[in-house]
Order: structure tokens, then sequence, then C-alpha cells
């Protein structure tokens, strides 16, 4: 499928051995989403150890003489790493049950590296993942923006504030995931009251903290100061079209930064989604209902907002659709009426933008990390495969390989144990399968 | 965008021609469909293809310049159309898309063995789910009690029409629905509490039914009475198991007691492969996008399973199974369609969710493929059915058009 080999190198053999800024990589005769810029067809990306080096069409790019040459069929595609918005691979987890709003908690002490679910993932072409706490708190804790690079540590898969913190979010959430008994909110006006009270005993926690009588730490007023600084994005879980009007109110009356997360309903707010200039991180899924907010879940809502003006981007909910399939939620969206152009941004560097990253990713744009995904025709088809997967210059997936296929298709032990437990806000592991209801 | 234009002229042709006209005036149900690809199930697809339905049923198809039809028919223009799609086996029209106590009748927790629980009993044909499957273009449904308790009651079949279950169903009882495994185990009571348990609690309830049906003095039992048909061979016994040890136990009960044995969900098909095609088993298989967590029953589950039952020959078929959660209900016209992925062509996936399940449900004297004599049951399609991208345009059973929402 993709062949690889190395250029004649003539006498220069010294000069191919050593090259200075890392492995050169030319991939060639693939049609180029740049997705930041216009398909190219038989078109040349390099690749310059961990970055791109150069974008553009055979004959147009000059491939040194050192790099090594990927010839790829006709008809193969390359996207730029697909970027998951919202997804709870590597068995993540936030706050427990003891009370509704647990800023402290982080996924970075939670995610499993080892999981397969993160090889799930690369499977289905991501590279990039914002793994979030459930949804059963109002906030369940800070999410992590992780890179799927080898590593056997979260520190080696962690991205960075650019003092060296895990970078992430805040999880929030209102609706029905979120109210249970005391001391969780029974009601959404409850819900909401308690998240101004937090925020208000935030700002003032702020404030004194910048005076002369500094108060004590307080790791989750930490947190939720890093929201009001703007440091950190919320991502507001949200499906009813009041409930999104609420999580607005409140991004308004406090000033943070804020993505909407699943949207069942956005369809019918979009016009005032995008007034709010809120960008949205999207999941269509088969069918509706389920759970009384996603009763009137449609996928017109990916048209919708496209249309309105909002930035939309896809996300997996992993397990609530399979990362190895990620691709084909883009493909409903085109179903449903959203242009082609606009899906692969969604699947890419919308979620980029959400995520504070797409000075690095989401696009195949010279000095970008060298993420991508090469796939054996149209994004959108069924007939497609994604056949490698590609992190800062590393090939992490690769179809041909039978570990690799094991993960992507299925089959004894192809799971670790555990792998898609992290969707579980805290029910216990048969909370669906096993109890029907 | 380019959006593929959307071509269903009706050429209704001067319905008022009455009195004089000396052939059969058309009937409220005679409807023509004309595909630019006619897929009918039955031999190669046919370009510029058509099927004319008279009374329900179909009178003729073919290439459509083949068909001579009365002045007066409607007729449906498209650029695809297939057979009524089938849903293998579902809980749909008893779970409801709510997910409430009130519309979840798909699951009776209070005993382990219920035969005597009755699907038409709690089948909703107006529940919004059966809507939802009819607009993407599946037209007949094998529904009922789920997966759960070793024996949670019985199923039917339906055509996703209809405002009463009576209007709605074509066979009121078909099979009995068991389950083997920790999901008809893993309950608040203490027995079954494990594999040995429950099949030992079924042997002996199926024993129990044998000396029932031997006994002439017996009162009724509606239980037994549901299990005798089931000994008779009657009615199949549907047995819910993924592991291969309840695969292998299932293939077991059925050799112990000479039941019909349909295998559901069967996620480790793919590992006792020649054991199935043994003992000549059909397979309602799992939704491709089957949701399981490493280590449960079900974690071995692969895309490639439907291709290898395939090539060992044994019957398959492609089921929505139950969701409980979000979505309510998967769409086996789109579980079917992320096969072309993994080996499967066109006319095998179509096969899985139109044929394959007509006939291991034994209605493909009715339904499965368009062919004379069978009902006038049509999915319609604005390109290849199986593409995401591509839209259901509308769905028709017997003759009537059910539905032209654009899905």
């Amino acid at each position: 499928m993709v062949r690889s080999f190395l250029p004649a190198c003539g006498l220069a053999l010294a000069l191919c051995a050593t090259p200075a800024a890392g492995e050169l990589r030319a991939f060639v005769g693939a049609t180029l989403y740049p997705v930041d810029a216009p398909a190219v067809e038989d078109g040349v990306l390099l690749v310059d150890g961990g970055e791109i080096r150069a974008v553009g069409a055979r004959g147009q790019v000059r491939i040194p003489s050192r790099a090594e040459v990927v010839e790829l069929p006709a008809g193969t595609v390359i996207l730029p790493g697909l970027v998951d918005s919202h997804s709870h691979i590597g068995e993540v987890a936030g706050g427990d049950r003891s009370g509704p709003i647990q800023p402290e908690a982080r996924a970075f002490d939670a995610v499993d590296v080892r999981s397969s679910g993160l090889r799930r993932a690369l499977a289905g072409g991501i590279t990039s993942v914002n793994v979030m706490p459930g949804s059963g708190h109002l906030i369940s804790g800070q999410t992590l923006y992780m890179k799927l690079r080898a590593g056997t540590t979260i520190d080696d898969l962690a991205y960075r504030f650019d003092d060296g913190a895990p970078a992430g979010g805040l999880k929030m959430a209102n609706g029905t995931n979120s109210m249970r008994d005391a001391p969780f909110p029974g009601t959404r006006a409850k819900s909401a009251a308690l998240l101004r009270a937090a925020y208000i005993e935030a700002q003032a926690y702020a404030e004194r903290r910048e005076s002369d009588d500094p108060p004590d730490r307080d790791l989750g007023k930490d947190a939720l100061a890093e929201v009001l600084s703007g440091r950190r994005m919320v991502h507001f879980h949200s499906h009813r079209h009041d409930d999104l009007m609420t999580a607005i109110r409140l991004r308004d009356e406090f000033g943070f930064r804020m993505v909407l997360h699943h949207t069942s309903e956005a369809w019918r707010v979009a016009d005032e989604i995008a007034e709010a200039d809120v960008p949205v991180s999207l999941i269509l899924i088969d069918s509706p209902g389920g759970k009384l907010e996603a009763l009137y879940l449609e996928a017109r809502s990916a048209p919708a907002l496209e249309q309105a003006g909002a930035s939309v981007a896809f996300h997996t909910d992993d397990w609530i659709t399979d990362s190895r399939y990620f691709l084909r939620m883009a493909a409903f969206g085109v179903r449903a009426g959203m242009t082609r152009e606009t899906a692969l941004r969604a699947l890419t560097l919308a979620g980029a933008e959400m995520l504070d990253l797409d000075d690095r990713i989401g696009s195949l744009t010279p000095g970008k990390d060298a993420d991508f995904v090469i796939l054996s025709g149209d994004p959108f088809s069924v007939y497609t495969r994604v056949l490698e997967t590609w992190v800062e210059g590393e090939k992490r997936f690769d179809l041909d390989d039978p570990d690799d296929r094991a993960i992507a298709e299925g089959g004894a032990n192809a799971l670790t144990p555990g792998d898609g437990a992290g969707h579980l806000h805290g029910a216990g592991p048969h909370a669906d399968h096993g109890d029907l209801r | 965008m380019n959006r593929p234009s959307l071509k269903m002229r009706t050429a209704v042709l001067a319905v008022l021609i009455t009195v004089a006209c000396s052939a059969a005036p058309a009937a409220a149900q005679d409807l023509a469909v004309r595909a630019g690809t006619l897929h009918t199930g039955a031999g190669e697809p046919i370009a510029d293809g058509m099927v004319w339905i008279v009374d329900g049923v179909i009178r003729a198809v073919g290439p459509a310049e083949s068909i001579a039809l009365p002045d007066g028919v409607e007729v449906i223009e498209v650029p695809v159309a297939t057979p009524g799609l089938i849903d293998a086996r579902s809980t749909v029209g008893l779970s409801g898309a709510m997910n409430q106590p009130h519309d979840q009748d798909q699951l009776e927790r209070s005993a382990p063995i219920q035969p005597e629980l009755r699907a038409i009993d709690a089948y909703n044909p107006r529940e919004r789910l059966v809507g939802w499957l009819r607009e993407h273009g599946i037209t007949t449904l094998h529904t009922g009690h789920g997966p759960g308790e070793l024996i949670s009651g019985q199923t039917l079949i339906a055509k996703t029409r209809g405002e009463t279950v009576d209007e709605a169903v074509i066979v009121p009882s078909f099979g009995l629905s068991a389950t083997l495994g920790p999901a008809a185990t893993g309950h608040d009571r203490s027995t079954p509490g494990n594999r040995s348990k429950a099949v030992a609690l079924l042997r002996a309830k199926l024993i129990e039914a044998r000396g029932y049906a031997e006994r002439q003095d017996a009162g009724r039992d509606l239980a037994l009475e549901a299990l005798v048909e089931v000994l008779d061979g009657a009615r199949p016994l549907i047995v819910a198991a993924d592991h291969h040890v309840d695969i292998l136990a299932a293939l077991r009960l059925a050799d112990e007691f000479g039941v019909r044995l349909i295998l559901a969900s069967a996620s480790d098909a793919h590992l006792v492969v020649d054991e199935i095609r043994a003992a000549g088993v059909p397979v309602l298989l799992h939704p491709t996008m089957i949701r399981a967590w490493g280590g449960s029953e079900r974690a071995n589950f692969s895309f490639t399973t439907a291709r290898t039952l395939l090539d060992a020959g044994i019957p398959v078929a492609l089921q929505s199974d139950f969701e409980g959660y979000v979505p309510k209900t998967r769409v086996v016209l789109f579980e079917a369609g992320l096969l072309l992925g993994y080996g499967l062509d066109v006319a095998e996936a179509l096969a899985l969710v139109t044929s394959a399940p007509a006939a291991i449900l034994g209605i493909d004297d009715r339904v499965g493929t368009l062919e004379v004599g069978k009902d006038g049951d049509v999915a319609l399609f604005d390109g290849n059915p199986f593409e995401y991208t591509t839209h259901v345009l509308g769905t028709v059973i017997e003759g009537v058009r059910v539905s032209d929402v654009r899905r």
C-alpha cells in the first residue's frame, strides 16, 4: 500500500546518514487536504523530523536529495492528524461522588497511557485528544490535552502550558447528568446557582491572592481562577436549547472562555450560539434518544451551525462513539448538509482552535507538528481505511502491522481490560450493559 | 456544494379517466418505483430498473422498458432502490427513545425464565424509534423482549407501519428470547449467579416442559406452553450469547433438546466458527459498532466477523440489538455500511439486512428481495445505499409510500 524507498545518494553517503535537522521525508502522490488552504492533487508533504517543512504540488515543492521519498498510490489522501475535542479514552476519571463541584481533580492524574483506547484513537487517525472527566458533575475536573506520541508515562503525552503545567481545560456540565441526590443539585436552577456561587467565591479568592493578605491555597479555586484569567478553557457539556443558553449566560456573567459540547439541540439555537461567538464541539449519532435531553438530537445541527456562522468541531465522546470511526461523523455532517470543507475543518483545525493548539496542530502547514493521517481514499467514504497515522514525524499506526491491524479491526484480546470504562459518570462498569433500564 | 438532485416525479395521469376505461383502474396501492440502479437482491443490479406493485404485491420487476405500466400508475423515480431493509433483531417498539421506565418494556426483571411474556402485548407501533427506522428504509422489524434474562419472553415480526399492533404485525410470536452469560446473571437476585447455574436452570425448565407436553391432565401453564413450542420446533430459541463459552453452551443446549437455535449478538463467533457451522446454526450478528469495554464478554468483537462468517458459509444477518443509552437504537443501514471498509461488497452488505434475515426469520416468501409475488417493500436512495453521504429518499411498504422524509 504505502511504499517507501531511499533515493540513491550517490557519493554523498555521509550526508545521507547525518541529516542535520532530523529525518527528512517526502510523502508524494497523495491528495493533500491542508485544511487551511485548498486541496492539492498529486501533492508533496515534506516532513523534517517532527515538523512539517513544506506542502504543495509535485514539482512545486523542492525535495532535498537526502530526503526519504515515500511514493503513495493515486487516490491516497493525507489529512492533518485528527483532533478529538472530547473523549474519555485512557479510563480517565475526574471528580468522585462526594460533591458536584470538583475543579481540583485532574484528568492528568488518571489517564492510563497503556490503554488500548489510545491505540484505537490512532487507528482512527486521531493524533490529539482532549481527555475529559465525565458529565456527572457541574464541574468534574480539569481536562487534559494529550498528544498521542510514543511514551510510557502521562508526562510524555501531555501538552503543556508555557510554564510547564499540564495543559487542559475545565469540564463543566448542566442538564440531567449532573442532577442527582444531594449534595448534587436536583434542578436546573439549583445547578446554575451552585455554579454562580462557586465562581463568585473564586473571584474573591483570585482578588485576595493579589492582595497583601493572600488566602491559603485552594486547589479548586486555583483552577477556577485559571478559568477566570482566561488561561483555561471551559468545556461545557450541554444538550437542551435552554441549557445551552444557560451556559452562555454563565459565560457572560463571569467572562470565561467556553466551548459548548454535544449540543443535541444546537439546531434550535444556532443563531444565538453564533451571535454569542461560542464555538461548538458537536457529536452526531445514529438515532435520537437514550435520555430525555437527546430526544431532539439531529444531525442538522451541523449545517445549521455552519450556516449561522459558528465554529464547529466534531468529537467522539469515546466510548459513545468509537475513535476508530471518527471520520464517519464528518460524513454524517455532510449527509445532513454541511459542506465538505467545514466537515474536514471540524475534524482538525476547528478542534485545535478550541484547545488553543492551532499554532501547532490542526492543519498541514509548514512549521506545525508533523501530525497527519494517510487514508486509502475519500475521507467521507465508507470504503476508506486509515492506512497510517503519524505523530510528530513518527509513524504511530500502520495498518500493515499485524498488531496495529488487530487494534483497528478488533478481535481476541484487542482491548486492554477497562478500555471503554472512562465514560461511566461514576456509575460502575455495568451501568449500561448489566442494567438495561 | 453539489447536492444530488432529488428527482421524484410522480406521474399521476388522468386519475379521473373512469367510466370509459375498459382496463382495470389502478387501485390506491398501485405504485411503481423506477431506479437508475435497482438492487433486487435476486441477481445482478438492474440499470434503469422498475418494480411495479399492485395491491401491495410485486407484479413485475425488471428493466423499466420491459414493463408496460397501465395509465394512471404513480411512478416514483429515484437514483437507487433496494428491497425494504430488515432489522434482524431489535427491541425497538418495546424500548422507546425516552429511556424512562414507562417506555422500557423490553425486560421484565421479576424472574429469570418468563417465556409467557408476549411481545404483542407491549409493542408500540407509534414509538418514534419505529418511525426513525422507517425513515431509514427499514420496513421489517424483528423485535420483542430483549437480552438480560435467561428467557425474557417472546419476539414478534412487524412491518414498520400501522397505528395498532394488529396493523403492524406479520408474525405475532416468532421466537423465544434467551440470554447466556453475564447479562443474564449480573442482576440483584441470588440466582442464577453464574454460568453453570444459568444453564442448569434452563435445562431443568426444558425438561419440565417436556414432561408437561406428555401429560394429558395438566392444566394450562402459559410458560410451559411456550417452551413446548420450542421443543416441538414450532418456534426457535434465540440465544444472545457473546462469550465463546456461552456460544458453546447454547450449541450444547440445542443439541440436547433438539431445539431450533438462532444465535444472537455472538461477538466471539469468529473464535468458534467450525462449531457454529457444524451445528448448522444461523447468526444474528451484533451491530458492527457494538460498544464493549476491555475485559467484558464482548471485548473480542471484530469488524471482520461478518466477513469471517460469510466465508464459512454460515447464514448471517445484522441485528441492531439493544442499546441502553445514547443512541437508543442502532440503524442496520449504517451498521452494514461500515462493513464495506472491511471486505464486503454492496451485494453482501445488502444481503445482511435483506435476504439473509428474511431467510433466517422464515419470512423470505414475503420480504427480503424484489421478486414477483413478494411484498412491495422498497427503500429509496440518492446513491450507494451504504455511503454515509447518501440520503434515504423514502420508504415504501406494500405499495404505500410510508415515508418521504429525506434522511
